[in-house]
């Protein structure tokens, strides 16, 4: 399933400023029913990202991160069952699992007095437990299961949806008897940067030369797609060929069927559902 | 100049400082601005510092070095009063080439050479001038130009000179100081740094003494064989190779020359310089003076000016690194000192302080500077070939004074594979006939093609007696061949014929002289390239016998003259006597059309990562391509500058003034014979200059003296020299070129910037390329300067003169006194083993020369075919072994290392002890790879000869053909196993070890046995991604803030967690972390539902989750975490105190589901009851409200009084009628 870019602006002017959490990505179901949960949540995801990239450094200055604590300290006196954490992220707009690790961090300084190590606090998140103050881990594990774009969880869904895209993608090659050395046959071959797949014998799809092929779990829009041409999938044309085609499984069994189309859809090349069942498509063609 | 030195010794400027003032005409920024203001004002003579600083040395160390050659130094003194004028009269005065060791050589016999012969042919720095710098002779000598002294600095600009002579007053009856005129001057004043060595032949014509000149060559009716620093006339300037002579001949000379040596040498050594005056001392009781770093005087300035100095190496100041290099090892190798009677301070008025005293007073000064500037060149010295490192890490001064140094120096030894062998065997044979050109149909007529076929054949009747006739004394290619050859030329009438004698003449040279070095004039019958593999064992020790009989014990110093060696000179003199003008142009076009075409041949481009190991064997296919080009290259262009500038050149001095101006205008008119300047830019460009430069210095190098001056080679001059300049060894310029590409292209450019013809300003005036040197380069990124295609055998064929380096230090360690030119040869004599079923030597050379027979008569295609088949195969073959034998042998590993593992119980012991216990079990298997690939070839090679050779081919060709290719492919892969076939396995089985280890690793238990789905799975399963992000809207609805109007229902939990049960069941897309996440969370749902926190969607009156759901649902999630996860499940975390505290949360609080969960673990194994205990035992620490925490004891208590092992039946009971409320009725 194709997206238009016309569509895919509409969604994105949406969730401007839109919190990340349940309820908006069930008000943007409303507003675009067509669309799969997926899709919407992974250009959710996408936009956020973005989002968070541009305004992260204000939310890290020394004051700002201050003021939050105070914040949430002043709001757990009142209640500690309320949802402070959570809202203190929804109003100064910055993502709740974010948040819960800043205020985390700070409340470590101040209880232990060294600053805490990365691992501890990674820990902490993964498991709220090991937070020695009850009332935080409730509300840190509040903000983690409430956020859908960051935090342990969603990392976990990332990496869970980028492997199963793998296995997809090699049963579809092996379905279609293409003969493909996978990521560890080449690492074992001693390359350092390898693309998910390289296909001993090139296909062709529609006039273009299909290499390699590399799945990425995230959506393609146009920005990421510069990003991971740039970051990676130079360094592959660099190694394996003159021309090739990444493409990512799009749901659509059929190779053919991915790149052709995404290498039509003007100006964004390859914008492809899904996030969550679906993937991202990108098609480099040289 | 002094100035500079002055104040960088004083600490007044830093070396960086100095360094960066040299280099680079405007000042960085980063200079201090005190440094600065004391270099600007002496800015004018900026570009004359790296001149002096090498006079200076080499003016130094003059005491050091009486004995040894003096290290020539192309510096502009004299010259650079007159610039622009470079082949001025100043012109002779730069000495060009100097002798080898002109202080020993001068005979008592010579004494009757008339002075004014020897001062006029010289017309340099010499004794003469020497002389008259004592004021003794001069107005004889004549030599009072302005500045002549610029060279050597005298009078008031090299203060240090006259502390050395000049203090002592004249006297007049030391024949040592004052010999009787005519003979040479011994000692010091000798070791004129002039522009070149001249090597000390070992021949008959020295007894004459005849004076040295530079581009020399024998007469015409000469001894053939004499070398090249023997006088000679003829305009062609060129000596004749010092050839081969038979052993007996040579020991004949060697012995006379001692003789000589030890009637005569009243050198003015003094083995004990304490003693302070000149003992006279026989060269043969020459002994060596101990140097001790203890006693090194003036440490400081010696490093500083050692820092200096190898700074200007570095940074490309210096014309030439490796003259330089020959310099700091003669110093390093230096045997004793002359005495400096310095007594008398203030001998010269306006002496600076710190260079009055001499840099080097005693051995251990020079041995200092030497390994201080070695230190700062290791990069150099570690590229050098293995001999030359082996000598240098043996050498015991090295150890003594940087024993860093000398264990770098050994670790490089040690690791190195460069071994270099310049003698490779010639091959002489004959141009085949060739069909497609030397048919009647490219003829005219008949006749035409009659004549040619004529010519041809006196042409190999000729290259054939030269064979035999021009090792004898008394032969003269002129004299024994020249009609012949002439009234050849002469039946050449037609245009055509020309042609097509150029064309056999260019590839007879080709086949000849494309070996490296084309020494000597033996035939083995080899051809240089794939051939030369059969039989290399046996026949290699042959050669390098050979090469230590009969290699020249000196190439001629450090920068010798362009010489044509071995076969070569056949054709220089072919093309001498023949003096036809039809034949030069035919020759010009024609060579000039073949280095055209292959300078722009695509080379093979490496592959940056290719498979390691076995890229190794495509890749020194590659290399030998690369090197067969450039070898050709070198020489196609070597005789096309011969012959293109052959009317130019002559034996009288170059012309000035007016005349040269004519003569330049005249001659800037005449196009080039080749436009090498469009090449050299293009090569540049497309970062193909390790091709390019390389033949472009052997064109060059023929030039005559009004060639520089032309605009057109001027500007060939400038790139190149800026491309010098910007080939600073230490940067590692990434992906530009190669190290060892970079050194060849210094050492052709440095020896091409020594030759006499270059005017020696060109290097010093040209205003320096300030900035990078930078081409806009077209080429792609990876052009052939990143790619290694130079190795040492290269270098060291292309630029014999490197391994002067090598004989220098070897004539140290046979301390041989030097004067000899000869260091001693042990030749280790090696006997021939039985090797088995192996032909002897003799017959395997006969093998090699049948299948060179056998080709010969073959269309090339042919010859082509089989060796394309044995490169393949043997590739193949290689790459077979690895994944059939080698991979047998790593499981092998495995499965010994498993054992290990076992009998070794937790510890496992010492990887890397493991590895050495692996591999010399598993590395003797090795030895079966040379019978499974010499197997492989025999069983591949034939067939696919056969079907690449045509249907017709008869029989026997086919079979022998097969045979070869057989044979090639076996040598090959052969070669590359016996090598590597240990350091493969080694790898191979070090990663294999490595890995089982990392899987034995951190969490044997995480790894456990994992299951994979069952057969019938047919991955319809929910993704587990989808679940974890169900799981986690589920939890977040339960932990909130919600709409009052959000739920799940109890089907849908119902379903979740059949959902996940599939999905755990089928692993296909299951991945460690994602099963992680997906215990964790389902321990959360649990923990929710224990407290009763999932709101649930239905009828407003019922949010709450019925019991018996809530118990179904718990029981569901038992029965996963007992049958179907497969990691660890975190399930201590149900007690956490955050879990329980959920329970607190809740009114009323309803404690049954916690207490059955609790029972339902302990019953199904999955959590033991002490384990639930210790955490309901923890629980108690953490903070309560006051009625939480008794009724959390109540709870433990209950559970604590509970049978250990209840009854089933009785939990049956208890799950279908549900106790409600008995928990609160206690609480």
């Amino acid at each position: 399933m194709i997206l238009t870019k016309a569509q895919y602006e509409e969604i994105a002017q949406c969730l401007v400023s839109v919190p990340p959490t349940r309820q908006s990505l069930r008000k943007l179901k409303q507003r675009f029913p067509s669309q799969s949960q997926a899709t919407l949540l992974s250009i959710f995801s996408q936009e956020y990202q973005k989002h968070i990239k541009r305004t992260h450094g204000k939310h890290h200055t020394s004051e700002a991160i201050e003021s939050y604590y105070q914040r949430y300290l002043n709001g757990v006196v009142k209640n500690g069952a309320a949802p402070v954490l959570l809202d203190l992220a929804n109003e100064v707009d910055y993502a709740p699992s974010l948040m819960a690790r800043l205020i985390l961090e700070r409340f470590l300084q101040e209880h232990e007095e060294t600053a805490p190590s990365k691992s501890v606090i990674n820990s902490m998140l993964r498991d709220p437990s090991q937070i020695p103050d009850g009332v935080l881990a409730n509300q840190v594990y509040q903000c983690i299961v409430n956020d859908c774009c960051y935090g342990p969880l969603v990392d976990c869904i990332k990496h869970a949806i980028g492997h199963e895209h793998e296995v997809l993608l090699r049963d579809l090659l092996l379905e279609k008897n293409l003969s493909f050395l996978d990521e560890d046959q080449l690492r074992a071959k001693g390359y350092d940067k390898t693309p998910d797949f390289i296909l001993q014998v090139p296909v062709a799809v529609e006039g273009h030369i299909i290499h390699w092929i590399e799945s990425k779990a995230s959506f393609g829009d146009e920005c990421s797609h510069h990003a991971y041409l740039h970051d990676q999938f130079w360094s592959y044309w660099n190694r394996d060929g003159i021309s090739q085609c990444c493409s990512g499984w799009c749901g659509t069994p059929g190779l053919s069927d991915s790149s052709a189309s995404a290498s039509q859809s003007a100006g964004i090349t390859g914008v492809r559902k899904h996030f969550l069942p679906g993937i991202l498509m990108k098609c480099v063609c040289k | 100049m002094a100035a500079v030195l002055e104040s960088l010794l004083r600490e007044e400027v830093s070396v960086a400082a100095v360094v960066r003032w040299i280099a680079r005409s405007t000042r960085g920024s980063e200079d201090n601005p005190g440094e600065a203001a004391a270099l600007s004002s002496l800015r004018p003579l900026r570009k004359e510092f790296v001149p002096f600083l090498l006079n200076f040395l080499r003016e130094q160390s003059s005491r050091v070095l009486p004995q040894g050659p003096p290290t020539p130094a192309k510096a502009p003194g004299a010259s650079a009063a007159l610039p622009g004028r470079p082949g001025g009269p100043s012109r002779g005065s730069r000495g060009a080439r100097s002798q080898l060791f002109p202080p020993t050589e001068a005979p008592s016999t010579a004494a009757e050479a008339p002075l004014a012969r020897r001062g006029g042919r010289r017309r340099g720095p010499g004794p003469a001038r020497e002389r008259g710098g004592r004021g003794l002779e001069e107005g004889v000598s004549g030599e009072n130009l302005p500045g002549a002294g610029g060279r050597r600095l005298r009078g008031s600009g090299s203060p240090s000179r006259p502390s050395l002579t000049l203090s002592d007053p004249p006297n007049l009856s030391n024949l040592e100081e004052f010999p009787p005129v005519g003979s040479v001057p011994p000692g010091p004043t000798g070791t004129k740094p002039s522009r070149r060595i001249n090597p000390t032949p070992v021949s008959e014509e020295r007894s004459l003494s005849k004076p040295k000149t530079c581009f020399t060559s024998p007469p015409i009716n000469c001894v053939p064989n004499s070398q090249p620093s023997a006088l000679d006339t003829s305009p062609w300037g060129l000596g004749l190779p010092p050839g081969c002579r038979s052993l007996q001949e040579e020991r004949e000379m060697l012995r006379k020359e001692r003789s000589k040596q030890l009637q005569q040498s009243p050198t003015p050594t003094c083995p004990t310089p304490e003693l302070g005056s000149p003992l006279p001392s026989r060269a043969g009781s020459l002994t060596d003076e101990p140097a001790d770093p203890a006693r090194v005087s003036s440490r400081q300035r010696l490093e500083l000016v050692a820092l200096v100095y190898s700074s200007c190496i570095a940074e490309n100041l210096v014309p030439n690194l490796f003259l330089e290099l020959f310099f700091v090892f003669q110093l390093l190798t230096a045997r004793r000192m002359v005495t400096a009677k310095n007594s008398d301070p203030e001998l010269s008025p306006g002496v600076l302080d710190s260079l009055e005293s001499p840099l080097f007073q005693s051995i251990h000064d020079c041995v200092f500077f030497a390994v201080q500037v070695l230190e700062c060149h290791f990069q150099v010295l570690s590229n050098l070939d293995k001999g030359t490192l082996k000598l240098l890490a043996e050498n015991e001064r090295l150890l003594c004074f940087s024993p860093a140094l000398q264990g770098r120096l050994r670790a490089a030894y040690e690791g190195s594979v460069a071994k270099v062998s310049l003698a490779m065997p010639p091959s002489a044979q004959a141009v085949s006939f060739q069909p497609e050109t030397d048919n009647r149909a490219n003829f005219s007529s008949d006749r035409a093609f009659h004549t040619f076929k004529k010519q041809r054949d006196v042409f190999y009747e000729v290259l054939r007696e030269w064979e035999d006739h021009h090792e004898e004394p008394g032969w003269d290619f002129e004299k024994g061949l020249g009609s012949r050859i002439r009234a050849m030329m002469g039946q050449l009438s037609a245009a055509c014929s020309h042609s097509h004698f150029v064309r056999l003449f260019q590839k007879q040279l080709l086949q000849m002289c494309q070996s490296p070095g084309g020494a000597g004039g033996t035939v083995l019958g080899e051809a240089p390239d794939v051939l030369s593999m059969l039989g290399a064992d046996k026949l290699g020790r042959l050669w390098r016998l050979q090469e230590r009989l009969m290699a020249p014990q000196s190439s001629g110093g450090p920068c010798p003259p362009p010489t044509f060696p071995g076969c070569q000179g056949f054709f220089r003199d072919f093309i001498l006597s023949a003096s036809s003008f039809q034949f030069n142009q035919h020759l010009m076009d024609s060579l000039s059309l073949k280095i055209r075409e292959l300078n722009g041949l695509a080379l093979p481009q490496h592959e940056p990562s290719d498979e390691d190991g076995e890229s190794d064997v495509d890749w020194q296919g590659e290399r030998r391509q690369f090197a067969v080009v450039l070898l050709s290259l070198r020489l196609l262009a070597k005789f096309l500058g011969f012959v293109a500038f052959l009317p130019y050149r002559g034996p009288e001095p170059p012309p000035t003034g007016e005349l040269q101006d004519s003569i330049l205008a005249l001659r800037s008119q005449v196009p080039p014979v080749l436009d090498v300047r469009t090449l050299l830019q293009r090569g540049l460009q497309a970062r193909r200059a390790v091709l390019t430069v390389p033949w472009l210095v052997e064109f060059l190098s023929f030039a005559d003296h009004v060639v520089p001056l032309l605009d057109y080679y001027r500007d060939i001059f400038i790139l190149l020299l800026r491309l010098h300049r910007s080939l600073v060894l230490s940067q590692e310029s990434e992906a530009k070129m190669c190290f060892l590409n970079k050194l060849l292209l210094l050492a052709v450019l440095g020896w091409l910037f020594q030759i006499p013809t270059v005017p020696e300003d060109l290097f010093f005036l040209e205003e320096g390329p300030s900035d990078a040197f930078e081409v806009d380069t077209v080429a792609p990124e990876h052009g052939l300067d990143a790619a290694p295609v130079v190795d040492q055998q290269l270098l060291y064929t292309c630029c014999p003169y490197i391994g002067e380096l090598r004989k220098l230090l070897a004539l140290w360690v046979s301390g041989s006194t030097g004067r000899s030119g000869g260091f001693m040869r042990k030749i280790t004599p090696t006997t021939t083993t039985g090797l088995g079923a192996q032909p002897s030597g003799t017959s395997q050379g006969l093998q090699a020369r049948l299948a060179h027979a056998f080709f010969h008569n073959q269309p090339p295609s042919l010859r082509r075919t089989v060796e394309f088949v044995a490169e393949r195969i043997g590739s193949n073959c290689v790459k077979h072994i690895k994944a059939t034998l080698v991979a047998d042998l790593v499981r092998q590993a495995e499965s010994l290392l498993q054992e290990q593992l076992v009998t070794q119980g937790e510890e496992g012991g010492d990887p890397a002890q493991l590895l050495e216990i692996l591999c010399s079990q598993l590395c003797p298997h090795g030895a079966q790879a040379l019978a499974l690939g010499r197997e492989f070839c025999q069983r591949k090679s034939p067939g696919a000869v056969r079907a690449l050779l045509p249907e017709e081919t008869p029989a026997a060709v086919l079979s022998s053909a097969e045979n070869i290719a057989v044979g090639l492919a076996t040598e090959k892969a052969c070669a590359w196993l016996s090598a590597n076939i240990t350091a493969l396995i080694r790898r191979e089985v070090k990663a294999a070890v490595s890995r089982t280890l990392r899987a034995q690793g951190p969490e044997p238990a995480a790894r456990g046995e994992r299951r994979g789905c069952s057969r019938a799975c047919e991955h319809h399963a929910p993704l587990p991604s989808h679940l974890i992000s169900e799981i986690k809207d589920v939890l977040s609805l339960a932990v909130g803030p919600r709409d009052p109007d959000e739920g799940v229902s109890p089907e849908h939990l119902e379903q979740l967690l059949g959902q996940l049960g599939q999905t755990l069941r089928c692993r296909q897309f299951l991945c460690p972390p994602a099963e992680q996440h997906l215990a964790k969370c389902s321990v959360d749902l649990a923990s929710l539902l224990v407290a009763d926190q999932i709101p649930i969607l239905g009828p407003p009156a019922q949010y709450r989750l019925e019991r018996g759901q809530a118990r179904r649902l718990l029981h569901m999630l038992l029965s996963l975490w007992k049958e179907d996860f497969q990691g660890p499940v975190p399930l201590q975390l149900l007690l956490s105190p955050r879990n329980v505290g959920l329970l607190a949360d809740t009114r009323p609080r309803e404690w049954d589901l916690l207490l059955f969960l609790l029972r339902e673990l302990v019953e199904k194994g999955l959590m033991g009851r002490m384990e639930i205990e210790a955490c309901l035992g923890s629980l108690h620490q953490a903070q309560w409200p006051g009625d939480f925490a008794e009724e959390l004891a109540t709870l433990s208590n209950l559970f604590l009084a509970e049978p250990h092992l209840p009854e089933p039946q009785l939990r049956t009971c208890e799950l279908v009628q549900p106790n409600r409320g008995t928990v609160l009725a206690q609480s």
